[in-house]
């Protein structure tokens, strides 16, 4: 990648401040009369550091610092929302939370997305981005190359990445609708009748729906990434697997992944956090928003509900630090389970 | 720490790019690839067939992509009774009044000129407070400039619907709930974290001399921020430009909880989500579609001018 030249010149950026800083503090100790300019450049200095950081900081103190750090003080609350007293109830939240029946499976559903989803949407990406890349390999002179028509491959499959989430949902609701969704119709089109189904309206079927899409979506940003990741790689590695013999499937798991490990991993991370959310998808596409039957009910949505139908901000609170734990516990399993000591570099 | 390296996306992207170029040469039809490509070591008989399948997936997956997409835009200029007469059947006579009746009727329009108003607000404030606070943490010690560092990028990690029920009530005490300024302001806080981290790296890669040189000219640190730095970080700035573009026009859930009083105030995916709902009860699917196509279209078309910018900005935060 062409990143050397930045790598090697950020920790020299880094080290050094601001070199009239680093003569100020020489000088300033000195005494007064010595250290004055130098002084007075230092005040000058911090005001402007102080100014430049002032309408960001306040902004962000406010508006997320603070109801971040709001959420653990509500959740050890009864507060409704509606009225400005509650009291404090301790850890009572918690405790109604291990036995509220709609809170555990709308855990469980972000349990099965958190499993299912990065590993299809990153295992479709990596296949897609492998025969982009490298698997149309051993044709003409080219030792490694794409299949023909890659950056058109690239562009099409990125399309669902641009759409808001909102337009997804919309658009899928209506591939979706069991009179006249696209779904159905091409079923019966090519004669399939048999398996049209009311799929939104199936609780064994919608939650496995809402997946299809979030993988729907999210597939095309993963063959980008991996391509971009694939496209550093020195072509001579690839040649000399090549006449060492390596046929494809070597090649894909010996050389190509080992050597965007870390790529995959900050998306699987990624991804993993996309499954916890699962917000919008589950709210504008799903009957009764989680339904039917609660069959896709996810943290977040049930959170919402609470808060903002059921007049309960406290105890939302404390599914969103449930959610919090759960997102905190993902990453850092995420990253230990990907660490590993012998990194190639190239 | 992962630390997004900007300057080194592009080079990989359009390493890509160029090696797409390359191919045409070798290129078969687009039918499907020749039997004889077979290399020249390796690959026993099952390669053709493998290379076949693996093809067709790749179409499979360009038409499972795309269909969606277009057929709404198709069903958009169908008439209801069209649409429930069969879903695929293409449309008799391009029925544009849908459009109009989603532009107008249905307030596409209005919620368009909404998302607009808030998202040009926003986008200009982030990079302006995002590129300030990242200038000055990436190039100034000062006591707690780490802390800060921290704060912000550690607001990556958090999801936003946990703080949504606080902010709710902070939003309100501040008389900021349902204002379009606002929302404004929620979107700048938390388009931050991302910006100051991707734009804090990006100032480190900065030559140090070219600043120096400004401040021996006589120029203010303000001054050389705006004239000098800034200009030089072009790159960086366009590429967290389209992400928090992108990131803020798409955005769902703070509208939805923030920006509830009046109808004719919603954003574009509020209004969209809203008019799928009542669009289904009035049956009038045609102007559903109109409208999907209506918020779908603009993003599409200037991905497509722009793909190679938005696919680098997008995954610029992944990429090391």
């Amino acid at each position: 990648m062409a990143g050397e030249s930045a790598t090697a010149g950020s920790p020299a950026a880094t080290a050094k401040g601001p070199v009239p800083v680093a003569g100020a503090v020489g000088k300033g100790g000195g005494g007064r009369r010595a250290g004055n300019p130098a002084r007075r450049r230092r005040l000058a200095e911090y005001r402007f550091v102080a100014g430049f950081l002032a309408a960001p900081v306040a902004l962000y103190a406010v508006l997320v610092v603070s109801p971040f750090l709001q959420t653990f003080y509500y959740s050890l609350t009864d507060w409704t929302g509606y009225t400005a007293d509650f009291s404090m109830v301790g850890l009572a939240n918690y405790a109604r939370l291990l036995e509220d029946e709609l809170f555990l499976t709308a855990l469980w559903h972000n349990v099965v997305l958190l499993l299912v989803l990065p590993l299809v949407t990153l295992g479709l990406g990596l296949f897609f981005s492998f025969m982009l890349n490298v698997g149309g390999r051993r044709r003409g002179g080219a030792v490694v190359g794409g299949v023909g028509g890659s950056r058109f491959y690239k562009v099409v499959y990125f399309f669902p990445q641009v759409l808001s989430v909102a337009i997804v949902a919309v658009l899928w609701q209506y591939v979706y609708s069991p009179t006249d969704g696209l779904l159905n119709g091409v079923l019966s089109g090519v004669g399939l009748e048999s398996l049209e189904q009311n799929w939104l309206g199936d609780p064994d079927l919608a939650m496995a729906c809402v997946m299809a899409v979030m993988v729907w979506a999210n597939v095309g940003f993963y063959v980008v990434l991996f391509s971009a990741a694939m496209a550093s790689v020195p072509r001579e590695i690839y040649e000399a697997a090549l006449l060492d013999g390596a046929g494809r499937a070597t090649t894909f798991f010996r050389v190509t992944l080992p050597l965007i490990r870390d790529t995959v991993q900050t998306g699987w991370v990624y991804m993993g956090i996309m499954a916890l959310d699962a917000f919008a998808y589950v709210y504008i596409m799903t009957t009764n928003q989680g339904g039917p039957d609660n069959s896709t009910l996810v943290l977040p949505v049930y959170l919402y509900k609470r808060a903002f139908r059921d007049g309960q901000a406290g105890y939302a609170t404390a599914v969103g630090v449930a959610l919090l734990a759960v997102t905190m516990v993902f990453a850092v399993a995420a990253m230990a389970l990907g660490r590993r000591r012998d990194r190639i570099e190239f | 720490m992962t630390t997004a390296e900007p300057a080194g996306l592009p080079a990989a992207t359009e390493k890509a790019a160029r090696r797409d170029g390359a191919a045409p040469g070798r290129a078969a039809a687009p039918g499907g690839p020749a039997p004889a490509r077979r290399g020249p070591r390796g690959g026993g008989p099952g390669e053709g067939a493998l290379d076949l399948l693996s093809h067709g997936f790749l179409v499979l997956w360009a038409v499972l992509a795309a269909g969606p997409l277009l057929w709404a835009v198709m069903t958009s200029f169908k008439t209801s009774e069209q649409i429930l007469e069969s879903p695929w059947s293409l449309p008799d006579a391009l029925h544009f009044e849908n459009w109009s009746r989603a532009w107008q009727t249905a307030d596409m329009g209005q919620y368009f000129l909404n998302s607009a108003v808030v998202v040009a607000g926003s986008l200009a404030g982030t990079m302006l407070l995002g590129s300030m606070a990242a200038y000055v943490l990436a190039r100034f010690t000062f006591p707690g400039n780490r802390l800060l560092y921290f704060l912000f990028v550690g607001g990556m990690s958090f999801p936003v619907i946990m703080a949504i029920v606080p902010l709710f009530f902070v939003m309100k005490n501040l008389s900021l709930l349902n204002t379009a300024h606002g929302l404004v302001l929620v979107y700048i806080a938390y388009s931050l974290p991302f910006t100051v981290f991707f734009m804090t790296s990006f100032f480190r890669t900065l030559p140090q001399s070219v600043a120096e040189a400004a401040m021996i000219d006589g120029a203010s640190h303000t001054r050389t921020f705006f004239q000098v730095m800034l200009p030089m970080a072009k790159p960086g700035l366009v590429s967290v430009g389209i992400f928090n573009f992108l990131g803020q026009w798409n955005q769902y859930l703070l509208p939805l909880a923030l920006n509830v009083e009046n109808e004719d105030e919603q954003l574009l995916t509020q209004g969209l989500a809203a008019l799928a709902v009542s669009q289904g009860y009035d049956g009038d699917w045609a102007g559903l579609f109109a409208g999907l196509t209506l918020a779908m279209l603009p993003v599409l078309v200037v991905y497509v001018v722009f793909q190679r910018q938005v696919q680098a900005g997008l995954t610029a935060g992944a990429l090391k």
